[in-house]
C-alpha cells in the first residue's frame, strides 16, 4: 500500500492523522479510495465526476503526478493545494 | 447593535455598530477564500458561510459560535458519476419557522435542510427539470441566487435562476412551473422572445406582508408581481437605468422597494454618481436617494447579494457593498447615508446578522 500524507483542513477531515495507507493502482483509484474511507473527505479532492480538483497538485515520490499516474507500495504520495496567488 | 456579515473574495468579515456609532471588524473567517454568500439563521443564531475555495471546491459552512468552530454542511454536491461538479452557492435562506433551509447555486441547484443546515440534499425534480437543456449560462454561471420562500407555508416558494427565469412551487419542490408572463427579455430576437426560458433575471424579492407581490431586477428591466410571481408588470419608469441586480424591500410597506440602478453598458453607477432609488407607490415613482453617498468620480459595482436591511418603517437600516470594497448604511430608511468600511477586498455579499 502507499502511504499518502496529507495536511491542514484535508487531514482534519481524515481523522486528524497525517499518513495514512491506501491500497490503488494508480492516483486516481488511491484517492478514491482515501475519500471512501473517510466520509467526511468525499468531494473534496475528487468532485462529483470523480476528477481531480482543478487546483490540487499530488506527488508520488517527490514528482507531480497526474490521475494516471501508476502507484505502487510504499511509494509517498503527497496532495497539496497548487501555488496560487492574486 | 447591528451586525454585519460581509461575505468577500477575500474571506468572511463581520462588523459591529451601535445605533449611532461607527461600525468595527469583530472578527474575519475563511480568511484568503471567497466567501460568495453569509447570513445569521434568525431562531437559532446560527451562521452560515457559502464559500468557494479554489482549492477544495464549494462548501456550505455553519457554526454557532461567531470566532470558531465552522463545519462543512454534507450533501452539498450534484450526484456522483455525472457530468458536471458544483461550482458555487449563491444563497442561503431560512424558512420564517426555521424548519427548512434552502441553498442555491450553480449549475442551476437548490438544496435543501430539513436538520438546521447540517446536511442537504438536492431538489431533483428541478434539477432533472425537462427544459434545463435551454437553461442558458451567462457571464456569472448558471445560478439559483435568489429563493423566496411563502411566509407561514414552506412548501410555497419562488426561486430565480439566471438565466432560467423564476420557477414555482405549492408543493415543497415535487413540482415547477414558470412564472415568466410580462417579462420581456431585450437581449432577444422579438421573435425569440415570447417562448423564451432564458431569461435573466438578476434578483427577486418577496413582500413579507402581502406575500402575492414580488420584485424583480431584471437584466434590463425591473417588474412586480401581483399574482405570486405568475405575472409581471415592468414598473422601470422613472429610473436613470432600468439595469442593476439588487433588490431590497421594507417589510412594513408590500409598496416599497429599493435598487441600486447600473449603466447598460459597463454594468457602474451611471455618471459617476452612487444613488440608491426608492419607491413607496409599488413602483409608480422613484425617488433617488444619494445624501451621503459618493456624487462624483465613483464608479462602482453593487453584486446582486450586496444589499440588506434591518428592522423595518421608521426603524429601517439599509447596507450595501460594492466590489470596491467599500461598505455603505443608512439608519433613516435611505434618507441619509454614512460610510460602514472603506478598505475591505472586493464585497460579494452582506446580510444583516441581526
Amino acid at each position: 500500500m502507499a502511504k499518502v500524507r496529507l495536511r491542514g483542513q484535508v487531514q482534519k477531515l481524515a481523522g486528524g492523522e497525517a499518513e495514512h495507507e491506501i491500497e490503488g493502482a494508480t492516483v486516481n483509484e488511491l484517492l478514491a479510495g482515501l475519500e471512501a474511507s473517510y466520509s467526511a473527505l468525499e468531494g473534496w479532492i475528487l468532485d462529483e465526476r470523480g476528477i481531480l480538483r482543478q487546483h490540487i497538485n499530488v506527488f508520488v515520490n517527490g514528482e507531480l503526478a497526474t490521475p494516471e499516474t501508476a502507484v505502487a507500495d510504499n511509494d509517498r504520495i503527497e496532495i497539496l493545494p497548487a501555488i496560487s496567488g492574486g | 447593535m447591528t451586525e454585519l456579515l460581509v461575505g468577500t473574495r477575500k474571506g468572511l468579515f463581520v462588523l459591529e455598530g451601535s445605533a449611532d456609532g461607527d461600525f468595527e471588524i469583530v472578527t474575519r473567517a475563511f480568511d484568503g477564500e471567497p466567501v460568495d454568500y453569509a447570513m445569521r439563521e434568525p431562531h437559532t443564531g446560527r451562521l452560515y458561510a457559502a464559500v468557494t475555495s479554489p482549492f477544495w471546491g464549494p462548501r456550505i459552512w455553519y457554526s454557532d459560535d461567531l470566532h470558531d468552530d465552522w463545519q462543512p454542511a454534507a450533501g452539498v454536491a450534484l450526484p456522483k458519476g455525472g457530468d458536471l461538479a458544483l461550482k458555487r452557492i449563491w444563497v442561503i435562506v431560512v424558512a420564517d419557522d426555521g424548519s427548512r433551509v434552502w441553498a442555491g447555486g450553480d449549475p442551476g441547484v437548490l438544496f435543501e435542510s430539513r436538520d438546521g443546515g447540517a446536511s442537504f440534499v438536492l431538489n431533483r425534480t428541478l434539477w432533472e427539470h425537462p427544459t434545463r437543456p435551454r437553461w442558458r449560462r451567462d457571464s456569472g454561471g448558471l445560478s439559483v441566487h435568489s429563493i423566496a420562500p411563502w411566509p407561514g407555508d414552506p412548501d410555497r416558494l419562488a426561486v430565480a435562476i439566471s438565466a432560467a427565469g423564476v420557477w414555482l412551487t405549492d408543493d415543497g419542490g415535487e413540482t415547477w412551473e414558470h412564472g415568466n408572463a410580462g417579462i420581456v427579455a431585450d437581449y432577444l430576437p422579438e421573435e425569440a422572445r415570447a417562448t423564451a426560458i432564458d431569461l435573466c433575471v438578476h434578483h427577486l424579492e418577496r413582500a413579507p406582508r402581502k406575500p402575492e407581490r414580488l420584485y424583480l431586477q431584471f437584466h434590463g428591466g425591473v417588474y412586480r408581481s401581483d399574482d405570486g410571481g405568475r405575472s409581471w408588470i415592468d414598473i422601470a419608469a422613472g429610473l436613470p437605468s432600468d439595469f442593476g441586480f439588487p433588490v431590497v424591500l421594507d417589510p412594513a410597506d408590500p409598496d416599497s422597494a429599493y435598487v441600486i440602478p447600473v449603466a447598460t453598458a459597463d454594468r457602474v453607477t451611471p455618471g459617476g454618481r452612487v444613488l440608491v432609488w426608492e419607491t413607496r407607490d409599488a413602483g409608480a415613482s422613484w425617488t433617488a436617494r444619494g445624501d451621503g453617498l459618493p456624487q462624483r468620480d465613483a464608479y462602482i459595482q453593487v453584486l446582486r447579494q450586496s444589499f440588506d436591511r434591518a428592522g423595518e418603517g421608521a426603524d429601517l437600516e439599509l447596507y450595501f457593498g460594492a466590489t470596491s470594497g467599500e461598505l455603505f448604511g443608512s439608519r433613516d430608511a435611505g434618507r441619509s447615508w454614512f460610510t460602514v468600511a472603506g478598505r475591505l477586498p472586493a464585497i460579494a455579499s452582506v446580510r444583516v446578522g441581526r
